[in-house]
């Protein structure tokens, strides 16, 4: 589903070399985890995977279901089915929750010549979806991610994504800023979404998510560069002898 | 949020010089001879067969106007206007005197009709009665057309009529009222109003009485080289409740036209005035070629105790605005609320805003102002909230806010804050920024196009003034901001 | 208008301009100075003195204000400035280069250009400096302020005052404090010109607090602040005056550089602290800070425009003002974006606290913005002391004036604080307890 292929990439305005030859291959209904210590290019592959216009490909190339990736707008490659679960949610001041994801949802289904989605029949999926996410109908009310705690703003994530039903997830530190019990509630939501056909790309610096959310294979990301790969295991040895070896590695 | 989805199709559909309401109704006019004088108010005095106080109260305003000067103050810029050149009155032939429904020229109802105006008065049937109704005063170049459900308002005591009615009925009222809150030489277009307005509306709610529905009036000006001077006078005795809703549109025309109204609002005694604007007349082309000159005086004076006024405007059209609804606190506890979107896209200028002038005890205003500029147009907000010596705990709250889209626009902020009253508490907040890059890059990712996601968040960035609107008028509000924005991102 | 039409002068404008031509033989500069002068003169004889009918002096008539206009205060005898000196309450014991100008000049004998000189820092006479060929280039104006009426009136007049260069990459060792002493009445108008050189850097603290008579102070400082460079400047107007006291600071900012500056106005009468700080090289930061406290019937009046014309420059505004009997304090400030002045971050903010019923405070705090990647914000309160605060405070069992004392103080802090100059805090917070002793 997803290949990157020899991945450079920099920042455009330093010029900054963040990511310098990664390559990655996720197949329909695997879950890759990819661990790395801080500042070694994990949110950049998220932010290039959703198309930010911050950085600047210089080399290698990113197949999107075959089709090339790099070639498409943020929000085409949301409505072929990529799907990024911020690290930090953005505020919408004024425009309800509610309202942002019926216009995403909309905007999506056009995109695909899909009709509109009737009232109703949007409230009741949003309805049951919020429900398992433990998200009330007053949160819905409020303005996207305004106000909202930090376990909010990653429900309100989660939920936007099982409406959504994408075919890729990306999701950047969700477990950030989450306590016990949040962290078990957006798991839950995640795993219902594995399914044979779907591919999601899990990025965390902590193994504990992994606990809940169980990956079929764990990469480790240093100075932008994969430098190993392996299965679960490899996540519970990093929380153990932390990342010190790979960042030599990768030196 | 129900309107975007319908805003992108609209927007879609139509090209980005293309204002919905350009159309010229093709109708026989009478218009008067051409240039200010006495004689050109003696003449329009005259057809509206006025009393004698009335024309001289004209001609007292015209004496006074040709010693002004035209202010200079404002952010805008556009040619000398030659008072000279332009006529003072324009009517629709077949209008002679009020008419009841069935009697208004089928020229007229059409051009309404399209302008999605309900001029029909729904009947009651069967003891349902038809929600959300609304009594119309249709104002055509210089005359008013009709006043829909004028006699079910009577029964309730509420006079709603054109002021030329108004001033044959009405004498006293309007002796009493008029210029009581703008004088006649308040300002430059107020004194030229004075001097020849044509026509507008006139409300009368009596103590006690709450308004039994939505009173709005229609402005449209149809002739060329023709200045529109509408006068509204709005009373609301001890306890009475009135809100009322104007709009206004004009053909596409490549000459500027001149539009200088005055709004006159009284709140006495725990009265309660909601006056909302929804302005869109002609802003001139994308090359700024044509357009409405918009001068406008309208103020409100909270004159009771625990009265309260509340202006809320959208403006989205005409090439120039000049307009600074205000309120005079005067009376003890009255309240002044000011909430506006300005819209400006293409050359358009606007100069607008507020000013809250607390006079009594325990009086408070609130001011929510939100400017979108886009292309190359100017937007300005200027507004003056003064607490007097005696206002004593006046209290005021003022929240402004720009938002810029592209590069070649600019927007102003320019408050003027007085206090000589030290338990008077005043507030100020304004930010000027642009559609952040994040949110845009959120709602991307989120799939939507970069149009439908700067529909989205300007309307979020609108909210809270489009929430002061009458329900039916808020959706309306939000597609014509939507509207008025096309053209202006990629 | 028409170009020939004049206004009909008030007594303190007739006064004026019959100074001008009793002056005018005498007053330092080369030709094109002259012509400057001429020019400014020619200026105030049309428009008068700047009043209310002027924008930017709506709240503060100087044409009402000056009833009369001294003649220019005559050269001081040295013994006299040494008695002015002695009794001068400035700084304290703060460490500090001294340069004097007494009765609108530059006086060497009693300034430190020696020990400035091995400091890196040059000195010379303002009106020396005027007579040469170029002279002319040193009474530019900046075009943020158009045809200001003070500047119209500096020009016309300036006596004298000092050119101050800093080397490049010299950070000079101690503060240099400019004291301006009036030994005799008459008007004083001076300018200096500082130049801090690119990489420089400097404190400067201006003294504004003797005793300065009947006549006019009209000072204006232009700074030019080069790339890299840093200047901190601490203006204190203070004491007694029955003239007003006009200043004007004129900054032009380089790239990557920090400007920093407090005017402080604790003085009775009419004072008005203007500013035109003009950003001309990307990346700078300006600080801008303002104090002022006024009671009777003085007004404090701090204006200020400051004109982001480069993309990729900060600048903070903050001001604070405290207000008693019936005194009017003024805000007017103005943040300037010029087209493609893109990541601009301007914010402003103004806070005005009345003690008595007749004071007055008006706030005008403006956004003029011509670019759209920009973030720019400002604020404005006025209002009275807390009540419940104070409330609070006295149920601690501090007494109500030591309460009061406290939340006014915690309210100028703020700002003083923020101009984070350790030294001078503690002086201008020493000030403004003085003030507040004055009513109790």
């Amino acid at each position: 589903m997803l290949e990157i292929k020899n991945l450079h990439a920099r920042i455009a305005e330093d010029e900054a070399e963040i990511l310098r030859g990664i390559d990655l291959t996720v197949n329909p209904g695997e879950v890759h985890a990819v661990m790395g210590p801080n500042g070694s290019g994990k949110s950049t592959l998220s932010y290039i995977l959703a198309g930010k216009e911050d950085y600047e490909i210089t080399e290698g190339e990113i197949l999107f279901n075959g089709e090339n990736m790099l070639d498409m707008e943020p929000d085409e490659r949301a409505a072929a089915g990529m799907f990024l679960a911020f690290q930090y949610p953005i505020e919408i001041p004024g425009v309800a929750t509610m309202e942002f994801l019926k216009t995403a949802l909309n905007a999506q289904r056009k995109a695909r010549g899909e009709d509109p989605l009737s009232i109703p029949d949007f409230m009741k999926t949003v309805k049951a979806k919020a429900a398992d996410l433990n998200i009330s109908m007053d949160m819905l009310k409020r303005p996207l991610n305004v106000g909202f705690s930090g376990g909010e703003k990653k429900r309100s994530e989660i939920l936007q994504m099982s409406l959504l039903e994408p075919k890729l997830c990306v999701l950047d530190e969700t477990d950030s800023g989450l306590d016990i019990d949040a962290l078990r509630i957006v798991s839950e939501g995640v795993n219902k979404l594995r399914s044979p056909e779907r591919a999601m790309v899990v990025i965390t610096h902590y193994q504990r998510l992994l606990d809940h959310i169980v990956p079929d294979v764990v990469h480790v990301l240093s100075r932008g560069k994969i430098v190993k790969t392996g299965d679960k295991a490899l996540a519970l040895e990093l929380e153990k002898n932390g990342y010190a070896d790979y960042v030599d590695a990768a030196a | 949020m129900p309107a975007v989805q319908e805003t992108i199709d609209q927007v879609k559909a139509i090209d980005v010089d293309q204002y919905k309401y350009g159309f010229v109704t093709e109708i026989e006019s009478e218009k008067g001879a051409k240039g200010l004088s006495e004689e050109t108010v003696r003449f329009l005095s005259a057809k509206k067969d006025e009393p004698e106080w009335m024309t001289e109260w004209r001609l007292d305003a015209l004496r006074r106007f040709k010693t002004m000067l035209e202010p200079s103050w404002a952010r805008v810029s556009y040619p000398d206007i030659d008072f000279d050149e332009l006529y003072y009155w324009a009517a629709p032939k077949s209008v002679e005197g009020p008419k009841s429904l069935d009697e208004v020229d089928p020229e007229l109802l059409a051009t309404y009709e399209k302008l999605g105006i309900p001029l029909a008065e729904q009947e009651i049937l069967a003891g349902v009665e038809p929600k959300n109704r609304v009594a119309v005063d249709a104002v055509f170049d210089s005359v008013s057309v009709v006043t829909t459900f004028k006699e079910e308002l009577k029964k309730a005591g509420v006079i709603f009529c054109s002021i030329s009615e108004a001033v044959r009925e009405y004498p006293d009222l309007v002796k009493k009222y008029l210029g009581s809150v703008v004088p006649v030489t308040d300002n430059f277009y107020a004194t030229l109003n004075s001097a020849v307005f044509s026509d507008g509306s006139f409300v009368y709610v009596p103590e006690g009485v709450r308004c039994p529905m939505e009173l709005s009036t229609y402005f449209r000006i149809n002739e060329q080289n023709t200045g529109q001077f509408e006068r509204t006078l709005i009373i609301a005795e001890k306890g009475s409740y009135v809100s009322y809703l104007e709009g206004c549109t004009a053909p596409q025309r490549d000459e500027n036209q001149l539009h200088a109204a005055v709004v006159e609002l009284v709140a006495l005694d725990d009265a309660e005035i909601k006056y909302s604007t929804v302005q869109n007349w002609y802003p001139g082309d994308k090359d700024g070629k044509g357009g409405i000159y918009n001068f406008v005086t309208k103020r409100g004076d909270c004159r009771g105790r625990n009265s309260k006024i509340s202006w809320t405007q959208v403006e989205t059209g005409s090439a120039i605005t000049w307009k600074y609804p205000s309120c005079i606190l005067r009376g003890d506890n009255s309240r002044g609320e000011f909430y506006s979107i300005a819209v400006s896209n293409g050359h358009q200028q606007v100069d607008s805003g507020t000013k809250m002038i607390h006079l009594g005890k325990n009086t408070s205003s609130r001011i929510i102002s939100k400017g979108i500029s886009a292309g190359v147009s100017q937007n300005t907000y200027r507004g003056l909230v003064s607490a007097h010596r005696k206002a004593s705990n006046a209290r005021n709250f003022t929240q402004c806010d720009s938002l810029l889209i592209g590069q070649d626009c600019g927007a102003h902020t320019v408050p003027y804050i007085e206090s000589k009253n030290a338990s008077a508490v005043f507030e100020h907040e304004a930010t000027t920024s642009k559609i952040s890059d994040d949110q845009m890059f959120y709602c991307l990712q989120r799939g939507l196009s970069e149009e439908e996601a700067v529909a989205l968040i300007v309307n979020g960035f609108v909210k809270d003034v489009i929430q002061q609107l009458p329900m039916e008028f808020a959706v309306e509000a939000q597609k014509l901001i939507s509207i008025s924005l096309e053209g202006s991102v990629g | 208008m028409n170009a020939n039409t004049t206004i009909t002068h008030t007594q303190g404008e007739t006064q004026l301009m019959a100074r001008f031509e009793t002056v005018r033989e005498e007053l330092a500069g080369s030709v094109s100075v002259d012509a400057l002068r001429s020019a400014a003169a020619a200026q105030l004889r049309q428009a008068g003195l700047p009043h209310r009918r002027v924008e930017e002096y709506k709240y503060s008539d100087l044409r009402a204000f000056m009833k009369s206009a001294a003649p220019l205060a005559t050269p001081s005898a040295a013994p006299d400035i040494e008695a002015a000196l002695s009794a001068l309450d400035s700084y304290g014991d703060l460490e500090r280069h001294r340069i004097v100008i007494a009765n609108g000049s530059y006086r060497a004998e009693f300034s430190d250009a020696a020990a400035l000189a091995e400091d890196g820092v040059t000195v010379a006479d303002f009106s020396a400096a005027l007579t040469a060929d170029d002279g002319a280039q040193l009474l530019a104006t900046p075009r943020t302020a158009g045809q200001d009426g003070l500047l119209a009136l500096n020009t016309a007049f300036v006596q004298g005052g000092v050119v101050v260069d800093v080397r490049a990459g010299t950070t000079v060792s101690k503060p240099i404090e400019i004291v301006h002493v009036a030994t005799s009445e008459g008007a004083q108008v001076t300018r200096c010109r500082i130049a801090v050189g690119e990489g420089a850097g400097l404190r400067l603290l201006e003294t504004f607090t003797g005793d300065m008579g009947s006549g006019e102070l009209n000072a204006v400082f232009d700074y030019a602040v080069g790339d890299r460079a840093k200047l901190a400047s601490t203006r204190l107007i203070a004491g007694a005056a029955a003239g007003p006291r006009l200043l004007t600071t004129i900054a032009t900012i380089g790239a990557d550089a920090e400007f920093k500056s407090l005017g402080f106005i604790a003085g009775p009468g009419f004072a008005r602290n203007q500013q035109f700080v003009n950003f001309t090289g990307e990346h700078s930061d300006a600080k801008i800070y303002g104090v002022s406290m006024a009671r009777g019937t003085s007004l404090a009046d701090q204006t200020l425009i400051v004109d982001h014309a480069v993309p990729h420059c900060n600048s903070r505004e903050y001001f604070k003002t405290v207000l008693d009997d019936s005194a009017r304090g003024v805000y007017q400030g103005r943040i300037n974006v010029a087209p493609h002045a893109q990541k601009t971050d301007g914010e402003m903010m103004t806070q005005a606290l009345l003690l008595s019923e007749e004071a007055e405070m008006a706030n005008k705090p403006e956004l003029e913005i011509f670019a759209d990647d920009v973030v720019c914000a400002h604020g404005a309160t006025s209002g009275q002391i807390d009540e419940e605060l104070l409330f609070y405070l006295r149920a601690r069992g501090i007494p109500e004036d030591e309460a009061q004392t406290l939340l006014i103080m915690a309210f100028l802090s703020e700002a003083i604080e923020e101009f984070d100059e350790e030294d001078v805090t503690e002086v201008l917070e020493a000030r403004v307890r003085d003030w507040l002793a004055v009513k109790n």
